[in-house]
């Protein structure tokens, strides 16, 4: 299980912990390459553009032809890291990375920042929902959503390791550590980060930290919330999820994202073939982001550590109501 | 090989690929044929490759961007050695390293798959941009149909090979007029297309696409010039060597009758 680290006063990003972790792997890997669409500092990739010239191109805002040269990059015995954020890449590529780095199974790092709603004043343009979703129905595709900067860190490393294209998805806001510098990314496992005995959320990314805020709320009112999180959206992790239904009788999902494709639905398909268990999802309801606040927009589409508390609350009067437990 | 010997390839290529598209029942057999002494000439006369060795780390990389042409890249790599003319027959059939457009998980010697439009020239770029990295001399060349000229993502590639100066790419155009719906110049004019590739920063080389000294005085061409990337325009007849399919744009994506395909296959004989 997972201690939480005390959170510093300011956090650091997801994407933080990606620019770190790419400028270790230059300096250990000559074969790591980067990629950028116009959008190199905010996707943390500046330092390793500055640092590793000759291993960083600089694509301009074309997103289609990215991810080909990633593709031919990594047919040619590197490993690349293409960059840009989540509403343009995936999004305006998606056929290439379908065709040029899925099919053809090409060693790529597609790693997208600002996901979600926490992009904040940019607007719905800007704030992609819907990535998750399109990149899991890929084959030969893993997708990690790492939970705070720490885990990114690990996440990237993992996925130059990795054999094969991945989608390593992160965001433009500072979050709280939750998870220690060193600890293991254990690929495709559901990390416990809170125990609980009444009720279970498995979150991913941004909402790890809000269901912990929740739980923390939860125990003064004596109901024990379980945290899970939920890095790796694809391989999902079956058995963990079947084991949390079994033993608690329903769950809850909470992520970043439409309710629609992400994280929820993966869950859903697990359980409605393995284990029939209300299942409460979590997520933007099939609308686009707007303008403000993260905090404002979280509170708005109810993926805030209150709407975390009332879920909670709604979901076990009504399986006390109406579910025996198995 | 003597003009003779490239003359009865060809004709024996064209064969091949009205035999396998007609068994398929489906194919493109106007593209592919516009492509022939293009791929001929790459496979017998330009590329340093290596038809029992595919994996060679010194070989020139051949990308075909539009695969629809795959009739006429498997009959080439066939007649080359990549692998037994037999299995030529398999084309399209279910479990065929033959699928119907080229992958490259599935047969040895193809470095990418198509068949999705416009997507070649970036993972050739991203070949070539490996290959400077590695201080390489290998060489990269991509085959492209003038039809997928209309992707956007043809022009995105044009630029970033303009800016990187990729004189380790070459690209090749194959300038057969059609498309599925019609003449080029009427779906999607193309023209000025030297004078477009000219200010994206390229070396641009036109040539008779069936002519074998020009094509191999455009390889050559392209190979001496430094600083800029290089694309040969080859202009070319679709449906060549069959007179009923020539020029003919309902030949892009239809395979021919056995009857068609009989009279085809008289036109081609060794003359």
């Amino acid at each position: 299980m997972t201690e939480i680290v005390n959170p510093p006063a300011v956090g650091k990003s997801t994407r933080d912990g990606f620019g770190q972790a790419l400028l270790k792997l230059g300096e250990e890997n000559e074969q790591v390459v980067a990629l950028s669409a116009n959008l190199c500092e905010s996707t943390r990739t500046l330092e390793f553009a500055k640092k590793f010239p000759a291993r960083y191109i600089e694509i301009g805002v074309a997103e289609q032809n990215m991810a080909g040269v990633a593709a031919g990059l990594a047919l040619g015995g590197k490993i690349p890291f293409m960059t840009s954020f989540a509403a343009f890449s995936p999004a305006l590529n998606w056929g290439q990375i379908r065709i040029s780095i899925c099919y053809n199974q090409a060693n790529v790092k597609i790693t997208s920042t600002h996901a979600g709603l926490s992009v904040g004043a940019d607007g719905a343009g800007h704030q992609a929902l819907e990535d998750i979703a399109m990149m899991r129905v890929l084959p030969n595709l893993i997708v990690l959503s790492p939970c705070d900067a720490n885990e990114a860190h690990q996440a990237t490393l993992l996925a130059a390791k990795h054999q094969g294209p991945v989608y390593l998805r992160l965001g433009r806001e500072p979050l709280p550590a939750i998870t220690k510098p060193d600890a293991t990314f254990n690929l495709g496992q559901i990390q416990t980060v809170k125990e609980g005995k009444d009720a279970v959320i498995i979150a991913t990314g941004s909402l790890v930290y809000q269901a912990l805020q929740a739980a923390n709320e939860l125990a003064k009112q004596n109901i024990s919330l379980a945290v899970l999180n939920c890095h790796t959206i694809k391989p999902l992790d079956e058995e963990t999820i079947i084991q949390a239904a079994k033993r608690y009788g329903m769950l809850i999902t909470a992520e970043e994202h439409q309710i629609a494709g992400g994280l929820g639905s993966a869950v859903a398909e697990v359980l409605s073939s393995a284990h029939p268990t209300p299942l409460l999802r979590l997520g933007v309801n099939d609308s686009f982001g707007e303008s403000g606040l993260p905090s404002e927009l979280f509170k708005k589409h109810h993926l805030d550590s209150q709407a975390i508390i009332d879920a909670v609350k709604r979901l076990i009067a009504h399986t006390q109501y109406q579910i025996p437990n198995t | 090989m003597t003009t003779q010997e490239l003359t009865k390839l060809a004709l024996r290529i064209r064969r091949h690929i009205i035999e396998i598209i007609t068994k398929a029942g489906s194919g493109h057999p106007a593209g592919s044929f516009s492509a022939v002494e293009i791929l001929v000439t790459l496979y017998f006369h330009t590329l340093h490759h290596d038809p029992q060795n595919p994996k060679w780390e010194h070989r020139d990389r051949f990308l075909i961007s539009c695969g629809h042409a795959a009739p006429a890249l498997y009959a080439v790599m066939a007649e080359a050695g990549y692998f037994p003319v037999e299995k030529l027959a398999t084309f399209r059939q279910f479990s065929s390293p033959l699928q119907g457009h080229p992958h490259n998980g599935s047969l040895p010697g193809v470095e990418i798959s198509s068949g999705s439009l416009g997507q070649g020239l970036s993972q050739a770029i991203g070949m070539a941009l490996a290959a400077r990295m590695n201080n390489a001399s290998h060489r990269i060349y991509c085959l492209m149909s003038d039809g997928e000229q209309d992707e956007g993502q043809v022009w995105e590639a044009a630029m970033l090979s303009g800016k990187e100066k990729l004189d380790n790419l070459t690209a090749i155009i194959d300038r057969n007029g059609i498309q599925i719906d019609g003449l080029t110049e009427d779906i999607m004019p193309l023209e000025p297309l030297k004078n477009k590739y000219e200010s994206f920063g390229w070396h641009v080389v036109e040539s008779d696409g069936h002519n074998y000294p020009e094509l191999i005085n455009a390889f050559d061409a392209a190979a001496k010039t430094k600083g800029q990337p290089t694309v040969i325009i080859a202009h070319t007849i679709p449906g060549k060597g069959v007179d009923f399919m020539e020029n003919n744009f309902v030949w892009h994506g239809k395979a021919p009758s056995a009857e068609q395909a009989k009279e085809a296959l008289n036109l081609l004989e060794d003359r």
